[in-house]
Order: C-alpha cells, then structure tokens, then sequence
C-alpha cells in the first residue's frame, strides 16, 4: 500500500488555519478585492485615456477653427469626439500655410458620416502625421475615393473595391448622399489613434457630395465645373491642425489669430490640460475611493486576524510547546494575511482588468476612445504593493501578539 | 550508572509580582520510569511542568537538568529546539487543530521542531497505528469522540519520540473504564518509546492503576 506524503510548511498551514474560518475569511477576501478592483480600474482607465489622448494629440501645437468654445474645438477637431464649432474659410489654409511661424497646416472638413463613423476630407499630410500608410489598398487620388481606419472595416465591412453612401451629420441617422457613392480604395493598420475610427479621403470629396447635394449631380459635366467655379469662392474646411515652426509661435501666434481674424486659435496642450484638471478631479476621487476602500479591507483584516488570533492563542501555544520558535507562530499569522492579500489581488484584479475589457467595448462601440482589458501599465504596480502593504501591515500586531504570547498557559486548569 | 531523566536539586520559583517562593522537592527520576505529581490548586504543579518543560528558566536558585540537560542554560532558541526533541506533552486540553485532518495534527510535531522529512508519514501512520486510530487518520478533530481525540492528541506526543513526556491531568472528566484505557494507552505509548512518564494529577486512581503494573519503576510526589 502506497503512503500518502505529508506536507507541511507555513504556507500550506496558514491555508488551512485561514479556511478553519470560511466566512470571516471570505469576508475579507471580498472586501480585498472591492478595494483592488476600484483601484485598479481607475488606473487602467486612467492611464489608458491619458495615453490615448497624448497619442492623438502629438505633434498638433495649435487647431484653428471657427469661434466658440475652444475646448469644443479640440475635442471636435483632435479627438472627434465633439462637434465642431463651424467652418472657416479655405482661403485660411493658404494664409496660414504663408505664415512664417506655421510649419505645417492640416485642413479637415467634417460633416458626414458612415454608420457613426466620421468622413473626414483631408490630405494625405494627416495620415504622414501619425505615421500611417493603407495596409490595403492605396491612398484616395480622385473625389469619393476613400481610405477607412482600422475600426470601420471592421465594423462596416467594407474592403478595397466596395462602394457606400455617407450619411449628412456626424451622428449618423441624417440623410443619405446617395447622389454620391465613395468607394473604398484603402484601409488603414490598427494604430490606437484616433485615425481608426475614421473614414478619410479628399478635401474635394467632401465639396463634391455637398455640391451634388445642391443639384450639382444632375448638371453636365460643363455645368458641374460652372457650379464649381462659382462655389469656389465660398468653399470652407471645418478647422486646421497646426504645427509650429518655432515655439516662440506659442506665445504669439494664438492672440495674433483670436484678436486678428474671425477664427479662433486654441491650444490642445493648454485644454487638455485645463480638462485633465476637471477630469482629475473625478480620477482621483475615485483613486481615494478605492484607497479607502482597500484600507477599510485592511482593518477588517486586522480585526480578524485578531479575533482568530486570540481564539486561536492556546492552539499557537501547543505550536511552541511542540518546538516551535516564536518567529515561526508570527509569520504563521503573516502568511494568514498574505494569503487574503494574494486571493484579493487575483479576484479584484481578475473583476478590474475585466470590467476595463468590457467598458472598452463599451467605448468602441460608442466610436470613443481605445481602451482595453488585459493589459499592465506600470502605474498599476501600486495596487499589489499596496495590498501586501495593508495586508501585511494589518497583520503586523496579531504577528506581535502572537510572537510575544505565554505558552505557560498552557499548563494553567481549564476554567 | 542510572541514567537520570529528571534531576533537580533544591530548586525553587517566584513569579514576577508575587511574594511567594514555590519550592520544590529534589527529583531523581530514572529514565523509563513514571513520576506521579500531585498537588492542589496552587501548589506549584504547573510550574514544576513548565521549568521542566524549558518554558521556565530557573532564576530563583537550584538546578534542574532534563535527560542530561540544564534547559535554564539554553538560549531560547535551542530551548525551543530541545523541548521539540525532548519533551513530549499532553496536555488536560489537547488543542488539536480544527483547520487540520488528524493525520496532519499529529505531523506539526514534526513540523515544529524541523523534523518532517520523507519519512514522517510513516511515523505518523506507524504512532496512528499503534495508538489505534489509524482509521481516524483523515478526521477532523471535532468528528472525534473524547477518547479518541486524547489518543490523536498522545499520537502527536509521541511522534517525536521524546524522551519525556508529561501529561496534565489525563483522566480528568474521565469515566473509570475511559481513565483505564487511557491510562493503558499512555503507558504503553511511553514504554514503546522508552520515554519517561511524568503525570501531574490529582486523581487517585491515576496511582492505583500504577500501583498494579510491576513493569516499571513508579514514583509518587507531593507538592
């Protein structure tokens, strides 16, 4: 007959002494993990959201659109996320591109849509500015070609050679410019910026559909270019995305266009900042909470360790009396709480990464920002450190107590 | 030459805030051999088991030595290292581990004291065995009847195969039939691993079972 091995150590000990209690145990264990998911999340989102928002905004110093709010303007022309505050004129490309201070300017004309997706008419200097080249297909060279982002072929579909129809307005739902078809000629590479929930083609697209919305698509070919010719003049782009020359730009380039010209000039470092403020706020919040949440779970821990300890002091006396040193009774009861640490990191990190997954889902489906489940910033460290920290540290005086108790009552008549 | 297990030599206790001196008879307990305590509440029983236990240091005058041992002269490390190899006890509340199975009980003796190699599931089963409840091995100790337990209890004694085991007050709440076996058994489990038997009690009939084995030397002492 084979004999079963015996095995022991502090861990598996403290294993066991911990589910002797399955109630309590399960008690802390859930608040552990209330306190890790909360904290957990907020740094998930957190992070990724701010990740996600420099990405879009990188190398874009000034976005120069019509009047109005400028935090509505780079949220509409950044992140399309808002929308815009009107157009300009197309002349302001020409002059701003003249400006000595201005490097580059990037025009983009909105107004349409794809299944909540926005047709941008832009050029093709704003897919060099986030590196991006099709990953099938070509670039748009002709009116109603179009390139769709990562996002929009997946979500519509539609490949290289596939023709569709844009909605008017951004929301989708608006009427359909059926007089004037696209056709896809490319799709873009997956790139987590804002490009792939794009559908991008030429600036002239975006005048086309609109001009044949006007009449235009029933005119001869000879009339059709009268007509444009005549609308030339009055031809808009919705807004600019500038970068600087020097950053001496900065301080004057901004105030020379918001008190010079009927156009507005803001700055997506000055309103991210000014809105990472007011988000913030809510971030930190909620980091509070969670902090408070996974402190709370730490005395609730000390509470019962210290119970269990207490109830269990004459069975940690028989420990020592059997030949057990003092530092082996203590980090006994250490283990105790390193156990509840490592089961609320697995839960409330499993609930956290989760919930992130599925809030990014969410988010994807509501054409917003790219956040996703699964993954590790760096920043997230703090939430196991800061669980073996509570725990450990809830610990720390029944460890004492236990170090520290008398065996000899041991010996002492029950009463 | 006898080999002493117990020698003590006019050794005497204060605790801390207390104005009485304990004082204690002389010992010289051969190895093997049984030693009867009595004593009434108070009389210093408890604290006889405690100094030989090494869970006392003697400070007050006298000497004690255990199997050769002064345990006083130890460090507290190499006390608790020598009473894990050494001393054996049972105590009148055996404080077996509810969170464990009665196999696994009677191993964190072996465990406490670093002894739990490769062949400590043989020992356990081997002193399960002899004790008669090798059956109850995978038990907890609150499916244990009150006889059962005290021998689960005096397995994880002897497991370690000590050289002196004291036991507190073993037939108490005990009825007649249940003190002899429990007497029988703790006897026996002590010659089988030639530890010397040390029972602190008051009950008489610890002595008249005693009285009626011829095999070993007994000794009766009153504090």
């Amino acid at each position: 007959m084979s004999i079963t091995p015996i095995r022991i150590n502090l861990l598996t000990l403290a294993w066991a002494q911990l589910w002797s209690r399955p109630l309590a145990t399960v008690l802390n264990w859930v608040l552990l993990a209330l306190g890790v998911t909360a904290l957990s999340l907020v740094i998930l989102i957190d992070s990724q959201v701010e990740q996600a928002l420099q990405r879009d905004v990188q190398g874009i110093d000034l976005v120069v659109g019509a009047k109005g709010s400028p935090l509505q303007l780079i949220l509409a022309g950044v992140y399309h996320l808002d929308v815009p505050t009107g157009n300009i004129p197309l002349s302001a490309v020409a002059q701003l591109r003249a400006h000595p201070l201005v490097e580059t300017v990037i025009p983009l004309s909105l107004g349409d849509s794809l299944s909540g997706f926005r047709i941008v008419g832009t050029e093709p200097a704003y897919l060099d500015h986030y590196g991006l080249k099709p990953v099938e297909g070509r670039l748009w060279t002709a009116p109603l070609e179009a390139v769709l982002g990562a996002d929009v072929a997946d979500a519509t579909g539609l490949r290289p050679g596939q023709r569709f129809v844009g909605s008017h307005g951004l929301g989708g739902g608006g009427d359909e410019h059926a007089e004037a078809p696209y056709t896809v000629v490319g799709v873009l590479p997956r790139s987590a910026t804002v490009l792939d929930r794009l559908v991008l083609t030429g600036l002239e697209s975006v005048w086309a559909v609109h001009e044949a919305a006007h009449g235009g698509a029933s005119l001869d070919a000879e009339d059709r270019a009268a007509l444009a010719d005549a609308l030339a003049e009055d031809r808009e782009v919705t807004l600019l995305l500038l970068r600087y020359r020097t950053p001496l730009a900065a301080v004057t380039l901004p105030r020379a266009i918001n008190s010079g010209t009927a156009w507005q000039a803001a700055s997506p470092a000055v309103e991210m900042s000014r809105l990472g403020r007011l988000i913030g706020v809510g971030a930190e919040l909620m980091q509070g909470f969670g902090a408070a949440l996974l402190l709370v779970a730490g005395l609730s821990v000390f509470v019962g360790l210290w119970h269990a300890v207490r109830e269990r002091l004459p069975d940690l006396a028989m420990l020592r009396m059997l030949g057990a040193r003092p530092r082996q009774v203590a980090l006994l009861v250490l283990c105790e709480a390193l156990w509840l640490a490592l089961l609320g990191l697995a839960l409330g990190l499993l609930l956290a990464q989760g919930l992130t997954a599925g809030l990014g889902h969410w988010l994807a489906l509501q054409r917003s920002v790219v956040v996703s489940g699964w993954i590790w910033p760096t920043e997230l460290i703090v939430v196991p450190a800061g669980t073996l920290l509570v725990a450990l540290g809830a610990a720390a005086l029944p460890a004492r107590s236990a170090y520290r108790l008398d065996v000899t009552t041991l010996l002492q008549a029950p009463r | 030459m006898t080999t002493r297990a117990i020698k003590s030599q006019s050794l005497t206790y204060r605790w801390a805030g207390s104005s009485r001196m304990l004082s204690f008879p002389d010992l010289a307990v051969p190895a093997g051999s049984v030693l009867l305590l009595r004593g009434a509440s108070g009389s210093g029983k408890s604290t006889l088991l405690a100094l030989l236990a090494g869970l006392l240091t003697v400070r007050d005058g006298g000497a004690l030595r255990v199997d050769g041992i002064e345990p006083s002269a130890l460090s507290p490390a190499e006390r608790d290292a020598w009473r894990g190899r050494t001393i054996g006890f049972l105590p009148q509340r055996l404080h077996l581990s509810q969170a464990l199975d009665v196999r696994h009980n009677v191993a964190l003796a072996l465990w406490a004291t670093g002894a739990l190699g490769e062949s400590a599931a043989m020992q356990v089963d081997a002193v399960l065995q002899q004790l008669g409840v090798a059956e109850l091995a995978g038990r907890r100790p609150h499916q244990l009847s009150g006889g059962q337990a005290q021998r689960v209890a005096l397995a994880r004694a002897l497991v370690t195969q000590p050289k002196l085991l004291l036991a507190d007050e073993p037939t108490a709440s005990l009825d007649d039939e249940a003190a002899a076996r429990a007497l029988a058994a703790l006897d026996q489990g002590a010659g089988s691993v030639g530890a010397t038997l040390l029972i602190a009690t008051h009950d008489r009939r610890i002595g008249d079972y005693f009285e009626r084995q011829t095999g070993r030397e007994v000794q009766k002492v009153s504090l």
